[in-house]
């Protein structure tokens, strides 16, 4: 995760004419959060039964199952911000968007690889993960502070369940090591689009709402370059190219299928409860 | 931090559920209850019933559900209406767990917190070798034990086991 190029945009900011209100950059900086965390859960959920031990199964659903629960906290308050007529609760924010409306990165939507791909994944994401919410301790908005306070316990003890799995990995056997450095290269191109700014979280950046990705970026580098000399890794090269467009609704084709998964429940049988 | 009761008499109806509500029974650890966990903030009077405020333990903790349902039950039976709160704001730490309640895990066989944070709030370090923290085993005693998993039946526990008696158990993070 590198420092994104010096953009038009960047330069711009918030005060760009035409640019969204203020409650809309709001709720957009609460969705990327939250849907970040949603579809990661949901990629996490897919290993229940598939992980390589019984273990990993609970590991890894455990996971999940923060994740789940950091992005229906920050879901709820996005649709409190929003203030929608009607108000969109949680379920309706999961549930019911269209795939355009979600603002996750490219990284948690990928479909899962083997377990040293997924390792790498969960490397760089907790590890993002865990910066932010550190940096989010005092937010300006007090749920986003108070959901930071929780989340960063769990998102530190997922970085390092990452971080021992690639440790033990990488300075495994032939075979693992060879199948967690190509995992780190399949994720690379998806990495840098966790540390790039967008309109959203520089409006949150300025009113001390939230914090600037690319001002995360060389923690999070620092610490999983740390992870992989210890692991005997190499960090791939620069990629050729980089995923991009998640905050603003641009996803890959892996996207529609996870949300024909997530939602088609609900979509089927609107308004059901157990 | 314990939890506060607001201008309740201890005897009177509202008294009797407070206590009630207090006494409700983790839904998947039931030997401990909700108030020995610690996530009960505050029972306090509103009108003529009470409003009950609960710091959730983790994000996703499916109990979580369940204990809500179980306090809202507490106030229907009794006639009283009863309104739970979230407040997330202190996060919720294994620190606020009883002596009672660990006692309670301890005999029920689960190793409890051991009262020192894995991680600080933020900054904790994450050590980069495999782990070795003591943790004593809660069925014959000894401190000869190793983790199997970090990750265990409910998102509170991981697994381990004993290398003297050789029983696996539970046990509580500490967060």
């Amino acid at each position: 995760m590198s420092a994104p190029d010096a953009s038009p945009t960047a330069v711009a900011g918030a005060r760009q004419p035409g640019l969204p209100d203020a409650r809309t950059l709001h709720t957009r900086y609460l969705l990327s959060l939250g849907d970040d965390a949603l579809i990661y859960a949901q990629r996490l959920g897919e290993w229940l039964t598939h992980a390589p031990q019984i273990e990993e199964d609970m590991a890894l659903g455990n996971v999940g199952l923060d994740l789940l629960g950091q992005a229906r906290s920050l879901l709820t308050r996005a649709g409190e911000v929003e203030d929608a007529h009607p108000r969109r609760d949680e379920d309706a924010l999961a549930m019911l968007r269209y795939e355009r409306e979600f603002r996750n990165v490219h990284l948690v939507e990928r479909p899962r690889g083997d377990f040293g791909q997924e390792m790498a994944r969960m490397l760089w994401f907790a590890s993002y993960q865990y910066e932010l919410y550190t940096a989010l301790l005092g937010s300006a908005d007090p749920t986003l502070a108070g959901v930071a306070q929780k989340a960063v316990k769990e998102v530190a003890y997922h970085r390092d369940h990452a971080t021992q799995w690639v440790l033990r990995l990488g300075d495994g056997t032939p075979e693992s090591h060879a199948r967690v450095q190509a995992g780190l290269e399949a994720v690379h191109p998806y990495v840098q689009e966790l540390g790039e700014d967008f309109d959203a979280a520089r409006w949150a950046s300025e009113q001390g709402v939230g914090v600037l990705p690319s001002s995360l970026a060389a923690s999070v580098n620092a610490y999983v370059g740390e992870v992989l000399e210890g692991a005997t890794l190499a960090m791939p090269d620069e990629p050729r190219w980089h995923a991009r467009g998640g905050r603003e609704g641009v996803h890959s084709g892996a996207m529609g299928l996870l949300l024909a998964e997530l939602q088609h429940i609900a979509r089927s049988h609107p308004g059901a409860t157990w | 931090m314990p939890s506060r009761t607001s201008d309740i008499g201890p005897t009177d109806l509202l008294g009797r559920v407070a206590q009630a509500v207090r006494a409700v029974p983790d839904p998947e650890i039931p030997v401990i209850t909700i108030e020995d966990l610690g996530v009960i903030r505050e029972v306090e009077r509103v009108g003529d019933g009470l409003r009950v405020t609960i710091t959730p333990t983790y994000s996703g903790c499916p109990a979580m559900r369940a204990m809500e349902e179980a306090v809202l039950d507490v106030g229907r039976r009794a006639g009283v209406p009863v309104e739970v709160v979230t407040r997330l704001s202190p996060a919720w730490t294994t620190d606020w767990m009883s002596e009672q309640g660990r006692e309670s895990l301890r005999r029920f066989g689960i190793a409890p917190p051991t009262g020192e944070r894995a991680h600080a709030a933020a900054g904790g370090p994450v050590g980069l070798t495999l782990q070795a923290r003591q943790v004593t085993c809660p069925l014959c005693g000894s401190p000869d034990t190793e983790e199997i998993a970090r990750f265990g039946s409910t998102a509170c526990k991981a697994l381990r086991r004993c290398l003297a008696c050789r029983e696996p158990f539970d046990e509580f993070k500490t967060i």
